[in-house]
């Protein structure tokens, strides 16, 4: 590589001008067996005319898509209470609710504030309150914040909700080139933005570890090139252009370095670039194919995927010491890994007689349990709280979203209205 | 394929003559030798241009040969092995490539099974195989570019191996 520029891109980076056609959809598939019946009755809106978003009806669809929770029809409540005191108990036992959520929405200049109660109807007691403030046009991020505050408060996990997606849709052209976006979404898959469109190739997308970034692998210049970009600027800034493969970029978790896949030396190897320095240090150093990079939680080690014992299988990279470990055994076919930020649970492809599922390695049991039983899974996202897992499938000949619980209790699929999606990459938790 | 010009030798010849002639003296020695001279330069144009467009034509119908077979090479599931009905199209192509200096890309594919980066890789090392076989035959590496885009830019967008086996390729072009 000769030179690293940088390049702010106007054209292609289309921030909220343009609303991207692969919007997704919800589609719940499969939940609890007993999930805890929640009721969220629709905020009071305290400003004239009509309120600018439907709060109540995020944190109902947020909750309603974790699988843990039942939330009560709006039209099978009794009464619709906004204050303490409107609220009578016995409807709410009537319908077997097992909480109450209730809250008023104001607004000033610009902003907004969302004030908001849990309450617990068997013990009838508030279990929890709350406020948040903001723009009023992020209204739905705030709406986001609020099912994370129950969400922690009921299972003692925190929510995910208030978090955003990156996925790769593309748009068909049989016997020409396709279309491919870039789009960034919130976790439902609302409001999408598509960052890059491009007749080539785009891929990969990851994020850095404070959200404020993305890499991903872009064709347009007519053979692979890292980037990375900057969502609040668009600032744009070209990482490699090296001859043969770059690709596979994952950030570290110290947000210092890069893992990435390049085989200018030959044969596909992992290196690690200093973003400041763009120095490039070798990580393996094998003929097989050694790819798809990415970081254990404490930054000490990498796991990768390797076809050096003849099939690809998982192996493990220490940093320190320089050893390297297979970790999977089980199938013949296990790739693309991702971890949980609990450092034990790791997502990965995995084929079982002849098809590609998503499967979850406990690295402690060193258990192998296979998660998905749709087909052609592939390019698995964990929630950065670890819950939910968000995989790329194929349904009715498309290319569409799908997310399975760790545990693989709760699946849910987010078919797109346009296209095929797929490459799905879940942010960290955002800062505040 | 880009192609060099093959005419550029006998346009000097000819250029080469008429001056000769416009350069000779007015005795009949020198006109006899300069009528000589230009009739051996009109022989030698002659057999250049005979001699260019043989070559041109030999060309055209190694081109011919090597497009009869298509510039797309198929390969089995998971693997980067020539098959041989890949290197009869091969060998068709290197001849074509011998006359000339132009350059060639290969854009190695794979089916939609399997990773994403796996396949990238894959299809690197399909393009790889291709690009061996014609250095090992003779085309100097210089003159091929490889680039893989794994199963991204399918030619049939279903499943099932009535797709697959389309996808799984190295384009020359």
């Amino acid at each position: 590589m000769k030179r690293l520029f940088l390049v702010i891109t106007p054209l292609i980076l289309v921030l909220s001008a343009l609303t991207a056609r692969a919007e997704l959809t919800i589609e719940i598939t499969q939940g609890r067996d007993n999930p805890t019946s929640i009721a969220v009755v629709p905020f009071n809106w305290l400003e004239p005319g009509a309120a600018p978003e439907d709060v109540a009806w995020v944190v109902d669809s947020d909750l309603a898509r974790s699988g843990q929770f039942a939330p009560v029809s709006r039209s099978d409540m009794l009464g619709r209470p906004s204050t303490q005191q409107e609220i009578f108990y016995r409807d709410w036992r009537a319908i077997d609710s097992e909480y109450l959520l209730i809250g008023r929405v104001s607004a000033q200049g610009t902003q907004m504030r969302i004030e908001y109660e849990l309450y617990d109807v068997v013990r009838q007691r508030q279990a929890h309150r709350g406020v948040e403030t903001g723009p009023i046009n992020e209204a739905r991020m705030l709406a986001h914040r609020v099912s994370d505050a129950v969400y922690e408060k009921l299972t003692g996990i925190r929510g995910a909700f208030a978090t955003r997606l990156l996925y790769v849709s593309v748009t068909r052209v049989p016997g020409g080139k396709d279309y491919f976006r870039l789009t960034l979404a919130d976790s439902d898959g609302a409001r999408p933005i598509v960052l890059l469109e491009s007749r080539e190739p785009v891929l990969a997308p990851g994020w850095s570890p404070d959200g404020s970034q993305i890499s991903y692998v872009s064709f347009e210049s007519g053979r692979p090139a890292i980037y990375r970009q900057n969502l609040s600027t668009g600032a744009r800034e070209q990482l490699t252009a090296f001859r043969g493969l770059n690709g596979a970029p994952a950030w570290s978790p110290d947000g210092k370095n890069m893992a990435m896949v390049l085989s200018k030396d030959g044969s596909p190897d992992i290196y690690l670039m200093n973003l400041a320095s763009k120095k490039l240090t070798r990580i393996t150093r094998h003929y097989a194919i050694d790819t798809e990079p990415t970081w254990m939680p404490d930054g000490r080690s990498l796991l990768f995927t390797s076809d050096r014992g003849g099939r690809p299988q998982i192996y493990r990279y220490d940093l320190r010491t320089g050893t390297t470990e297979r970790l999977t055994f089980e199938g013949s076919y296990n790739a693309r890994a991702r971890v949980a930020q609990d450092g034990r649970n790791v997502v990965m492809v995995h084929q079982q007689n002849g098809q590609f599922h998503i499967a979850l390695l406990d690295l402690v049991t060193n258990r192998l349990q296979v998660l998905t039983s749709t087909e052609l899974d592939e390019s698995p996202s964990i929630a950065p709280n670890g819950s939910m897992v968000l995989y790329a499938t194929k349904h009715a000949g498309r290319g569409i979203l799908a997310a399975v619980s760790v545990d693989g209790g709760v699946k849910f699929r987010l078919p797109s209205r346009e296209g095929d999606v797929r490459e799905p990459a879940w942010s960290p938790f955002m800062n505040r | 394929m880009k192609h060099l010009p093959v005419a550029g030798k006998a346009i000097s010849v000819l250029f080469a003559a008429t001056l000769l002639a416009a350069c000779s003296g007015s005795s009949k020695k020198q006109e006899e030798e300069a009528a000589a001279a230009a009739a051996a330069a009109a022989a030698a144009q002659a057999e250049q241009q005979a001699a260019a467009a043989a070559a041109a034509a030999e060309q055209q119908r190694l081109r011919d040969a090597a497009a009869a077979y298509g510039n797309v090479f198929y390969f089995d599931f998971d693997s980067y092995n020539l098959k041989p009905e890949a290197i009869e199209a091969l060998d068709a192509h290197i001849a074509a490539l011998q006359g000339n200096d132009a350059t060639v890309r290969l854009e190695g594919h794979t089916d939609e099974r399997g990773t994403r980066e796996y396949n990238m890789a894959l299809g690197e090392r399909r393009a790889n195989a291709v690009r061996d076989y014609m250095v090992v035959n003779g085309v100097p590496s210089y003159r091929i570019e490889t680039v893989s885009y794994g199963e991204e830019r399918p030619i049939a967008y279903g499943s099932g191996e009535s797709n697959w086996s389309q996808n799984r390729r190295v384009e020359l072009k």
